[in-house]
């Protein structure tokens, strides 16, 4: 057995069973998950100091050789998503300590958020696309339990919007992978990249790809299939939108990425045209949604949309530098993100609300967290030398090097309009005095502070070395153009 | 016997979209409900339906011909529990939502959209 490949998956799943056999005692499942969320931050570092040295990592699950069984593979993409999912679940869990109600602790949260983690780590190591549905299952259904649990008003009517529109994908998911069997007979992606690659051009393949570039675009939230998300990141607790922010549209943004370098290239033409068209779309409304919004957690989640739209713009492109601009993106993003919703969170326990106009003057009374909020907001936007300049210069250069010139222009015009809607919620709920005086207060202790002081200070320390983490990114994106690398170590893999 | 299962699998899709654009969430439910039926359909017979031997192999032979191919049976149980697990939860859903909003009609549930 492959240990640094299965224990991502085995972590989680025995975290969750273990908080489930104490479910009656929620302070002891806060100390356990908080060791099992270490525990898979720990083995997912493994995972990718194994993958630097020693390449693409692969393991035949139940000692069935590929392409009969499932096989787990890890590239250095893989494995850098991993760590951000480990990171993000540590990040999250330490400020749920302290934020999260004992009502919904009782409830299930814990065993549920490692289900979540389980499900978002087995769709980034399967190499085979009906399991990869499998783990999206898992991952959809504790993102809904998650997402409805505690009952409030509007978190049931976000989860409601929520739940049919990703059922609706999974259908369309489902009848991609029972059409791509009955096309190609088989399953396992590296198989799959084989045949389609033998199958004389039809049309059908091109079909194929849409097929899946809807389903997995519905989860990635890009335009037009967006809806679902800013109608319910608003409605739940921080915490649980904190980490859907960091890790489930990216999930959706990694399988597009993996689908579309590994299986369908076969008419790159027309199905990265279509993506590059994607991305510019997903860019303008995702921004313009945030400028025409007023409260705190509805902007940052139609920013997640607009952001989408760069990473997709990475793969549309589909060259060595966009593609690692592409993955430079994701880490930033996954960060600065879950960051600026755990500054909401803050914000709304020092003013009570998450409506700009009823908060105000937090900036007088913390000044910390104003600048914690910048550190997130400005990087968010693009300003050097803060993360995001890099992410955003490395898809832009690749964009003119392609003389994709509209795009570039609009990627640019984006960061600016990015820039604006985060000045306001700075000018909103920091700057301006607050308007009912005394309503301000509340305590905000170590356990809250102190993911966001990390993350941020994550976020500046990638923006001055971001070096090591580009050439990572760039290792990362020859591999993923490389195809016959993975597919020979798919076959090749031991049990 | 494989258009009579398209034809199936395309009313199912019909109907099911159908049943989804109506304001009434039981029928929304439904609606989620028969396309995961036509989904699963099609799963099944996208791999083309055919009368030949079960894939069973006697022990010390080699791999078999002229059977049935096992897997779309496999992926369509997979599916179908899988499917029943996630109706059963939004089936929960709408009664709570029913429950919480004092109405069935989903143009009413427009607190949280944009």
């Amino acid at each position: 057995m492959n240990f640094p490949l299965t224990l991502p998956l085995l972590i989680p799943a025995a975290t969750a069973a273990l908080c489930l056999v104490i479910f009656r005692r929620p302070g002891w499942q806060r100390w356990l998950s908080l060791a099992g969320a270490l525990g898979h931050l720990a083995v997912s570092m493994w995972l990718l100091s194994v993958v630097r040295q020693r390449g693409i990592q692969a393991t035949q699950m139940g000692n069935w050789p590929a392409p009969f069984g499932i096989t787990l593979v890890s590239d250095l993409f893989s494995a850098i998503m991993l760590i951000l999912a480990g990171l993000m679940g540590v990040a999250v869990l330490v400020y749920s300590i302290e934020s999260m109600d004992r009502e919904r602790e009782r409830f299930g949260y814990y065993p549920l958020f490692h289900l979540l983690l389980m499900g978002v780590s087995g769709s980034f190591l399967t190499g085979d696309i009906f399991n990869l549905y499998v783990w999206f299952e898992v991952m959809l259904i504790s993102s809904f339990a998650l997402l409805s649990l505690g009952g409030e008003p509007p978190q049931i009517e976000g989860s409601i919007k929520y739940v049919t529109l990703n059922l609706v994908a999974s259908a369309v998911l489902l009848s991609s992978i029972g059409l791509v069997y009955g096309l190609a007979g088989t399953l396992n992606m590296a198989d799959l990249a084989q045949k389609l690659d033998r199958l004389p051009e039809t049309g059908i393949t091109t079909m194929l790809a849409v097929l899946f570039m809807i389903a997995f675009g519905v989860k990635a939230a890009v335009f037009p299939l967006f809806f679902w998300l800013p109608a319910s990141y608003h409605t739940c607790p921080v915490p649980v939108s904190a980490i859907f922010a960091g890790l489930l549209t990216k999930v959706g943004v990694y399988v597009l990425i993996r689908a579309f370098t590994l299986v369908f290239v076969h008419d790159t033409g027309y199905t990265h045209g279509l993506l590059l068209l994607i991305a510019a779309l997903t860019m303008i409304t995702g921004v313009l949604g945030a400028l025409a919004q007023n409260e705190f957690r509805r902007i940052l989640s139609f920013h997640i949309v607009s952001q989408i739209g760069y990473m997709v713009l990475g793969l549309a492109l589909y060259t060595p530098l966009a593609l690692a601009g592409s993955v430079f993106y994701i880490v930033h993003h996954i960060i600065v993100k879950t960051n600026l919703f755990l500054v909401s969170g803050v914000a709304h326990r020092l003013g009570g609300t998450f409506e700009l106009k009823r908060l105000g003057g937090l900036n007088a009374l913390r000044p910390a967290l104003g600048v914690l909020f910048l550190i997130p907001a400005l990087s968010l936007a693009g300003l050097p030398p803060l993360s995001g300049f890099f992410a955003k210069l490395a898809l832009v250069q690749s964009a003119l090097y392609e003389k994709q010139f509209a795009v570039a222009g609009v990627a640019l015009a984006v960061s600016l309009l990015t820039l604006l809607s985060m000045m306001k919620i700075w000018n909103e709920a920091f700057w301006k005095p607050a308007p009912e005086a005394g309503r301000l207060g509340g305590q905000v202790g170590a356990a809250m502070a102190g993911p966001i002081v990390f993350l941020a200070a994550c976020t500046v320390v990638i923006g001055f070395a971001a070096g090591p983490l580009f050439e990572l990114s760039e290792a990362a994106a020859r591999q993923l153009l490389d195809r016959g690398l993975y597919i020979e170590k798919v076959f090749g893999a031991q049990p | 016997m494989n258009s009579a299962a398209a034809v199936l699998v395309g009313i199912l899709f019909a109907a099911g979209l159908y049943m989804m654009m109506r304001r009434s969430i039981v029928k929304v439910i439904i609606g989620l409900a028969l396309v995961s039926h036509a989904v699963n359909l099609l799963v099944f017979t996208a791999a083309h339906l055919r009368r030949l031997a079960p894939p069973l192999v006697p022990e010390g032979a080699s791999a078999p011909t002229g059977t049935v191919d096992p897997v779309p049976q496999a992926l369509v149980l997979t599916a179908i529990v899988i499917s029943f697990g996630v109706l059963a939860f939004a089936v929960v859903l709408i009664h709570r939502a029913y429950g919480t909003a004092g109405t069935d009609d989903l143009d009413q549930l427009d607190r949280t959209d944009t």
